[in-house]
């Protein structure tokens, strides 16, 4: 299995004007790294999640994210927006966003990688960490070393 | 203290362990000890049932229904969303001591003495209505779901392998002409109608069963163990006065708004050990079974009578607009009693076909053949819209359908009615009017696709079915993505209001 997260799937000035421009964004690089096959598909599996409750989670965070049959393997982007992205959490925008591709009947196995990303999304740490980081790299290979 | 806690979410990668996370952390800072069991993708880790009888006071935090809940029976519970337990952990462990304060566990965590209280109440701030209106009904379905697929897999089997003529060699009835007289004595079953008719008769048995664990699994999600009785009794009488599905959605609710009101009613401590066993279910087992006889069977059958009637002085109508009509009635409580008189009204109309090929049978049975399809349709083009439970019985629907075994559809009409109910019934008018327009003809009552060699102009009959189908599940995904986002909402709205008003 490769690696959940690699420094092409990280970005570290995220421009966009909403959050669907920023779930564009970061799936485009996903699609790059052929872990997405259909960006368009996908993106309306994300926007259907989506739909049903937002995303937002407080402390500003945003996780688009969806179980997919365009994704090929558990993968993850993630972007740092100075200027926040509105993803619908009570406490105003997200300056962390997260996108995480489950595959489509994907197995436990598969999914505890994501599990444990979901789990130190809580923990102030693994947030200062993150928006500390100041290259790809360093921010790839750190989620990378939690979520192992 | 000890808590156990299940946390659950729609997508089950993220906020299902967010919630375990945040509750883990908080209990940690407040020093009180968590397990937690997270239904989620990645499998979860059961709590033991010892880990349960330890707790002080069980949390969920959960968007879609807690599996297993009956596990918990009887604990001190609270419950929100996985997003109340996410920004306001802390909040909902305090509200969880105080439940356990009210009201202390049982030490040893037997379920007897305490199997009383229900457990699906909470506090006042758990789900909005809709949502838990949902989760029981979707409770409800998910025990039946087994019935539908085992019950209609054999029933189509034993079309396949005996012909469609087997229910009547069954049942007795007239079919193509030849009068059978039906199976009186089951030791006879064998003899008379060999291994298919065993088939369709254990099938049958099993599809008698739908409407009860319906009712009863209502019921239980709504008030645990004391509601299993009303509800299996209510949903029995549904079936006995013939008022379908929606009778035993009916039955089920009302069982478990009985069970759960007497449940809380405060009792001495002498008798408090007789309430579970003996004088709930008979109290709650004989209001829901008076209401359903008196109150709900009566106007039923007198309807059914009325539409009879209706039906009959409907002959030298418009036959297009008969079909259409016949569509609607098929698909409006799939089995009911309005799908009864349809059904009847065609039969009758074979009875006194020439040359015993009759276009109202063909109509009725497109019409009642389409809705299962559309289902399976729907859960098809657009997996993210439907649970697992409802997914799985998309794949039995297919065979059903095509087996013109309409109860293939109940699932899906009784976990979310609203929506299903009239986008069946627009793909059954538009079947039912084509079938009618096509001039298609069955001298069959039924097989479904089994008996497409008798239909007459069978092309354009599957034709016919396979449009309806379409609209119809065009319709039902349209009606599912319109309501779903503001009922959905409802499970997060109120909780971040709830964690500031008490923090």
């Amino acid at each position: 299995m490769s690696d959940v997260i690699t420094a092409d799937f990280v970005d570290l000035k995220l421009e966009a004007d909403d959050r669907q421009a920023a779930s564009r964004s970061l799936a485009e690089r996903l699609v790059a790294g052929g872990r997405v096959t259909d960006l368009d598909g996908f993106l309306r599996d994300i926007a259907l999640r989506e739909s049903q409750m937002p995303t937002g989670i407080e402390g500003g965070i945003g996780i688009p994210h969806c179980r997919s049959v365009h994704v090929t393997e558990p993968s993850l982007a993630f972007g740092r927006a100075a200027a926040g992205i509105d993803f619908g959490a009570s406490d105003g925008p997200a300056d962390l966003i997260f996108l995480i591709a489950a595959p489509e009947g994907g197995d436990a196995s598969h999914m505890q990688i994501l599990a444990a990303l979901a789990r130190r999304l809580i923990r102030s740490e693994f947030k200062d960490t993150l928006r500390a980081a100041s290259d790809p790299e360093e921010a790839a290979a750190y989620i990378r070393r939690e979520v192992s | 203290m000890k808590f156990v806690a299940v946390t659950s979410c729609p997508t089950g990668i993220a906020h299902t362990y967010m919630a375990a996370e945040a509750l883990e952390q908080a209990a940690k800072a407040a020093g009180h000890e968590v397990a937690v069991e997270t239904q989620g993708s990645a499998g979860a880790q059961r709590l033991t049932p010892q880990q349960i009888a330890e707790a002080d006071a069980v949390i969920f935090a959960a968007d879609v229904e807690v599996r297993d809940r009956d596990r918990f029976a009887g604990k001190p519970l609270v419950v929100g969303g996985v997003k109340r337990a996410i920004s306001s952990a802390p909040a909902m462990l305090a509200e969880a001591e105080e439940a356990a304060a009210r009201q202390p566990a049982a030490a040893g965590g037997g379920p007897p003495p305490t199997a009383a209280v229900p457990v699906a109440t909470g506090p006042p701030g758990g789900p909005h209505f809709g949502i838990r209106l949902r989760g029981w009904l979707m409770t409800g379905v998910s025990y039946m779901i087994p019935f539908v697929a085992a019950g209609g897999i054999l029933i189509a089997l034993s079309f396949v392998l005996g012909g469609a003529e087997i229910a009547n060699k069954v049942n007795g009835g007239t079919f193509q002409g030849v009068k059978y007289p039906g199976v009186t004595d089951l030791s006879q079953l064998w003899e008379q109608t060999g291994f298919a008719g065993v088939l369709f008769k254990i099938g049958a048995v099993t599809f008698s069963m739908l409407v009860p664990i319906l009712a009863g699994f209502i019921a239980y999600a709504m008030a645990d163990r004391l509601g299993l009785v009303p509800g299996i009794v209510g949903g029995l009488i549904a079936n006995a006065i013939g008022a379908g599905f929606l009778g035993g959605l009916v039955a089920g609710l009302l069982a478990g708004a009985v069970a759960m009101w007497l449940g809380r009613i405060q009792v001495p401590r002498a008798v408090r050990g007789v309430m579970p066993v003996v004088v709930i279910p008979l109290v709650s087992a004989f209001v829901v079974g008076f209401l359903m006889l008196v109150v709900v069977g009566e106007p039923i059958a007198a309807a059914t009578r009325g539409m009879n009637s209706w039906m009959n002085g409907l002959s030298g109508t418009n036959a297009v607009l008969l079909g259409v009509l016949i569509g609607l009635m098929m698909c409006f409580d799939l089995g009911g009693p309005v799908n009864k008189v349809a059904y009847t009204f065609g039969v009758a109309a074979l009875a006194g076909a020439a040359g015993g090929q009759s276009t109202i049978m063909a109509a009725v049975m497109a019409a009642g053949m389409m809705p299962p399809i559309a289902l399976a349709l729907a859960t098809v083009l657009r997996r993210a819209l439907w649970t697992e439970a409802e997914r799985e019985a998309g794949e039995a629907a297919w065979l059903l359908g095509a087996s013109f075994i309409s109860e293939g559809a109940i699932p899906f009409a009784a976990a979310d009615p609203v929506r299903v109910i009239p986008s069946m019934m627009i793909g059954g008018a538009v079947t039912g009017g084509l079938s009618m327009a096509f001039g298609a003809s069955s001298p069959a009552p039924h097989g479904g696709i089994w008996v497409v060699g008798l239909i007459g102009k069978p092309l354009l009959w599957v034709l016919a079915i396979l449009i309806g189908s379409v609209v119809s599940a065009v319709c039902v995904l349209v009606a599912k993505s319109i309501g779903r986002p503001t009922a959905v909402e409802a499970v997060s709205a109120p909780a971040p209001g709830l964690a500031a008003a008490r923090a």
